[in-house]
């Protein structure tokens, strides 16, 4: 069986025919250090359409309207995984994969340096010429030298097993028969132990971000200033939750909001939104909580956030009988910068004739302009709603869930004014107006705003944040840990007394990785010490 | 005076002495060349005069001999050009320091929160890894490039991404922006000098490739590609400037302990995303354009780090990776800022 060199980490034999020999010919390469490197080119392209092409998880909303526009190639990229490009097979199967090299990469390695760690360094080699020795005459014994050379080494205090070398010492024969010690020196155990720890670490990001997806659950809610949430699955407006959650796990915590202050610049740029809230748990006190942009509410291990905030005008609105057929806060959904919001009103319990409906948009600030009126400001200076009514079956009986921010017009026609055209109907705060035909009234009670939470509880955070410290921890130690060598030989001889009277010359050599010019310093330093005699600094070479 | 002014002033202050940095370190590098051509030629001379010597001792001769005429070439390494180049160097940097901070006491907080903020602190932070690497060891064969980059990249900022500073938006409001942000800026600088070196490594590198036979080669594409490479290889030769740059394994090596440095820093700055993004956003990590391209880059230097220890790849090849991350990293801050949505889009222009 031939050895064949797959690449400086992983030596494959070359297979006889056979099952178990191609089996593990394969592994082999899916562990080598050049299939890793190809994968990470892969998944780093891979990622590339994720940026460019809408996304269903993103943007569904942009992702629909690609398709539509792109007839031909919007299904093709659809079935092909491109607008779920982090969900999609080949992506999965390039991190999978990735993965599983990466453990097959390491599981071995742990093995290998545990054993190294609990062995002694090599020894010294018996000539130093290949590492450019220095040679430094003393009169110290030489015991005394490679003592020095190896306390030196070594390091000291608590800390030494990080900063210090490995050092072994040896008394032998050199190749001329002369007794001699010779000291070898090795670092290089942190920087590994740093470079196992970060690939683990990426293990365990990925498990920490695979429990998460299992075990989280998320919701969104809409709260109008004064009103209350409670904590249950059906009170969020939308809600989903990893296969291992279960929905008894809620806490039924109730939430109210009492004030939002939302502060905008001259310009109209956001500057400030703080939701002002009580928060009452189960057994407890209710206690008052702030939240903001970039500071949520907890609550229970989960995170309540601020998404989103805009106004919510309060109606009442009477019917043909003169009946108050709807009260209340309608959220309308900001369109713009300048909170341009548009909103619907459904009324299905008039008392009398056909249901009503509203579409309605709100010009916080508004101003006249060429193309009709809009809003300068998103704050309230000069308010009015828009309306346009509508008469006729609203679908609610249908059965079918409809979307509260969208009128089904399909059963409904617009009322219309004098001239025949749909009426459009400005609307200022406090003012009352009647409908044509006796229809009803519309009176903008006020205009209190709305704060959108998103709720979301992960348990698997903290670990999460663990592996990531673990990886840049490792990652840390595995660039900056120096891999060196260095060796001292003392021949130990009787020698004749140079012309300096120095007795014992000491040879020494380092060995590092090429970025690494440091070494020859330390080299320096220690036979410095060792020698008791300034070694000058080698010049650098070029 | 106002700081907006002040700021004003210094960025263009900045601009010009960089621009004059650039060519006074570019002409020092082409002196440096010179020099060592010179002290080439002369060593040769003395081997061929010395002709008889057996051959085997021929090149230690050379070795010796190119010793002191490199010795009397260096009191050229302190020209006139080099003084200037580094006097103006520093004073731009001085004065980008300047311009850097006025503009963020103008705006009232941390001057990296929008193109025009992140390119003049960037730069400026290039600026101040190249003067601090500069310290230890004579890289002044790494000026023209960074200065070069930093008086493009600044003159484009003050002139295409001018933008008046304004408060900062809710979601920006946080510590973590402080914190994440400038650790990308400041590993996006290191990321700069590191592809300047390698840029110079690889010159380097395919100046002393020989021309490969055209004529010979099998097919049309070959004979293409070949004469490409071939045309390269004369343009690389023709540079003697390069001459001035150490050997590409030396490049290599510092190179490497700058995309070190920079790729641990923008570990942090993508996990510190993530937790500003988890604290803002609800999530940790949404694929958002800005998370998809931070990723990419990080991909990509981690396969160069890869590509340094395997056999076949380290050299040119890993250096070639180095440089399409540092595309990407360039890339992520204009494209992906101007062309497409997505929740960091606020940090545009
Ligand atoms: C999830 C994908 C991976 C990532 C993000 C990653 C990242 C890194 C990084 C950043 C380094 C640099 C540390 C250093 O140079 O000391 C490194 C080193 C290393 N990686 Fe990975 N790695 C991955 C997968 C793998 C796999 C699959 C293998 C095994 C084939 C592997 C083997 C190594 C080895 C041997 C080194 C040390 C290189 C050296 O001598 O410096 N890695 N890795």
């Amino acid at each position: 069986m031939a050895r064949m060199k797959i690449d400086n980490y992983a030596y494959a034999d070359v297979p006889r025919l056979g099952v178990t020999g191609w089996l593990r010919w394969t592994w082999r390469q899916v562990t080598s250090m050049r299939v890793a490197l190809i994968l990470l080119i892969a998944l780093a392209l891979a990622a590339i359409p994720g940026s460019v092409l809408p996304q269903w998880p993103q943007n569904a909303g942009d992702t629909r309207a690609f398709i539509d526009a792109n007839p031909f190639w919007g299904p093709v990229l659809d079935a092909t995984g491109f607008l779920d490009v982090f969900g999609s097979a080949w992506f999965t199967a390039i991190y999978v994969l990735l993965f599983a090299s990466l453990i097959g990469c390491i599981v071995p390695r742990v093995g290998v340096y545990w054993r190294e760690l609990r062995s002694e360094v090599p020894a010294a080699p018996s000539r130093l010429d290949r590492y450019e020795p220095l040679e430094v005459a003393t009169d110290r014994a030489p015991a005394q030298v490679i003592e020095s050379a190896r306390t030196e080494l070594s390091g000291s205090g608590p800390v030494r097993w990080f900063t210090g070398y490995r050092v072994r010492v040896d008394e032998r024969e050199d190749r001329d028969g002369m007794p001699v010690l010779a000291l070898s020196a090795h670092k290089g155990h942190v920087r590994e132990l740093g470079n196992l720890l970060f690939h683990v670490s990426l293990i365990g990001i990925l498990v920490a971000v695979a429990a998460g997806s299992l075990l989280t659950y998320r919701g969104q809610a809409l709260i109008v200033e004064g009103d209350t949430f409670t904590n249950a699955v059906v009170a969020y407006d939308s809600y989903e939750a990893g296969a291992l959650f279960s929905e008894d796990d809620l806490d039924p915590w109730i939430l109210s909001l009492d004030q939002f202050d939302a502060v905008f610049g001259t310009t109209g740029l956001p500057e400030d939104f703080t939701a002002h809230a009580t928060l009452t748990e189960p057994g407890k006190e209710p206690r008052e909580v702030e939240a903001q942009v970039n500071r949520p509410i907890q609550v229970d291990g989960a995170k309540i956030y601020l998404q989103g905030n805009g106004y919510a005008p309060r109606f009442t609105i009477t019917d043909s009988a003169g009946e108050v057929a709807f009260q209340g806060a309608v959220p309308f959904l900001p369109q713009d910068g300048v909170y341009t919001s548009t909103g619907v009103v459904k009324v299905p319990d008039v008392t009398e004739g056909e249901q009503l409906g509203f579409k309605a948009t709100l010009l916080p600030t508004a101003v006249a302009s060429d193309t009709g009126p809009i809003s300068a400001h998103p704050d309230l200076t000069n308010p009015v709603i828009y309306l346009q009514a509508y008469t006729g079956d609203l679908g609610l009986d249908s059965g079918v869930p409809q979307n509260v921010y969208q009128l089904d017009e399909s059963q409904l026609s617009p009322v219309r004014g004098d001239d025949g055209e749909p009426l459009l109907v400005p609307l200022r705060l406090g003012e009352t107006i009647t409908l044509p035909d006796g229809l009803g009234t519309v009176t903008w009670e006020s205009v209190p705003r709305f704060a959108a939470f998103d709720l979301r509880r992960d348990p698997t955070l903290p670990w999460l944040l663990g592996a990531s410290v673990g990886a840049l921890a490792g990652l840390a130690l595995s660039l900056f840990g120096a891999r060196r060598r260095i060796w001292v030989l003392a021949p130990l001889g009787a020698q004749e007394p140079g012309a300096d009277g120095k007795t014992t010359v000491v040879t020494a050599a380092a060995w590092a990785p090429a970025h690494d010019s440091a070494v020859r310093d330390e080299r320096d330093g220690v036979l410095t010490t060792a020698t008791g005699t300034q070694v000058a600094t080698s010049p650098e070479e070029e | 005076m106002t700081a907006q002014e002040l700021s004003w002033l210094a960025l263009w202050g900045a601009t010009a002495l960089y621009a004059i940095a650039m060519v006074a370190s570019a002409v020092h590098l082409a002196r440096v060349a010179d020099a060592k051509v010179a002290a080439k030629a002369r060593a040769e001379h003395k081997v061929t005069a010395a002709g008889g010597a057996a051959n085997g001792s021929a090149e230690s001769t050379a070795t010796r001999a190119s010793a002191p005429t490199t010795a009397s070439a260096t009191p050229a390494l302190h020209d006139k050009a080099n003084g200037i180049a580094k006097a103006t160097t520093l004073m731009g940097a001085l004065l980008q320091g300047v311009g850097v901070v006025a503009r963020g006491v103008e705006a009232g907080h941390v001057p990296w929160s929008t193109m025009y903020e992140y390119t003049i602190t960037g730069t400026w932070v290039a600026v101040v890894v190249f003067l601090i690497v500069q310290r230890k060891r004579d890289v002044s064969y790494l000026a023209p490039g960074v200065t070069g980059f930093a008086t493009i990249a600044l003159g484009l900022g003050m002139t295409v991404l001018y933008a008046q500073s304004t408060g900062l938006q809710p979601a920006l409001q946080s510590f973590w922006l402080i914190i994440h942000v400038s650790i990308a800026i400041i590993a996006t600088g290191i990321f700069t000098v590191g592809a300047v070196a390698t840029v110079l490594q690889l010159w380097r590198d395919y100046r002393d490739d020989s021309e490969l036979p055209v004529a010979d080669a099998g097919n049309a594409l070959t004979r293409a590609s070949r004469r490409w490479r071939n045309w390269n290889v004369r343009v690389l030769k023709s540079w003697t400037w390069l001459e001035a740059v150490p050997a590409p394994a030396k490049l290599e090596a510092l190179a490497f302990r700058l995309h070190a440095v920079g790729f641990v820093l923008w570990t942090f700055t993508v996990m510190a995303g993530a937790v500003w993004a988890e604290h803002a956003w609800g999530r940790y990590w949404g694929w958002d354009p800005k998370e998809v391209w931070s990723f990419v880059i990080w991909v990509i230097y981690a396969a160069y780090l890869h590509a340094r220890t395997t056999q076949g790849w380290a050299g040119r090849r890993s250096a070639v990776l180095a440089l399409i991350g540092f595309v990407a990293l360039i890339m992520n801050f204009t494209v992906v800022n101007l062309v497409f949505q997505g929740l960091h889009s606020y940090a545009g222009v």
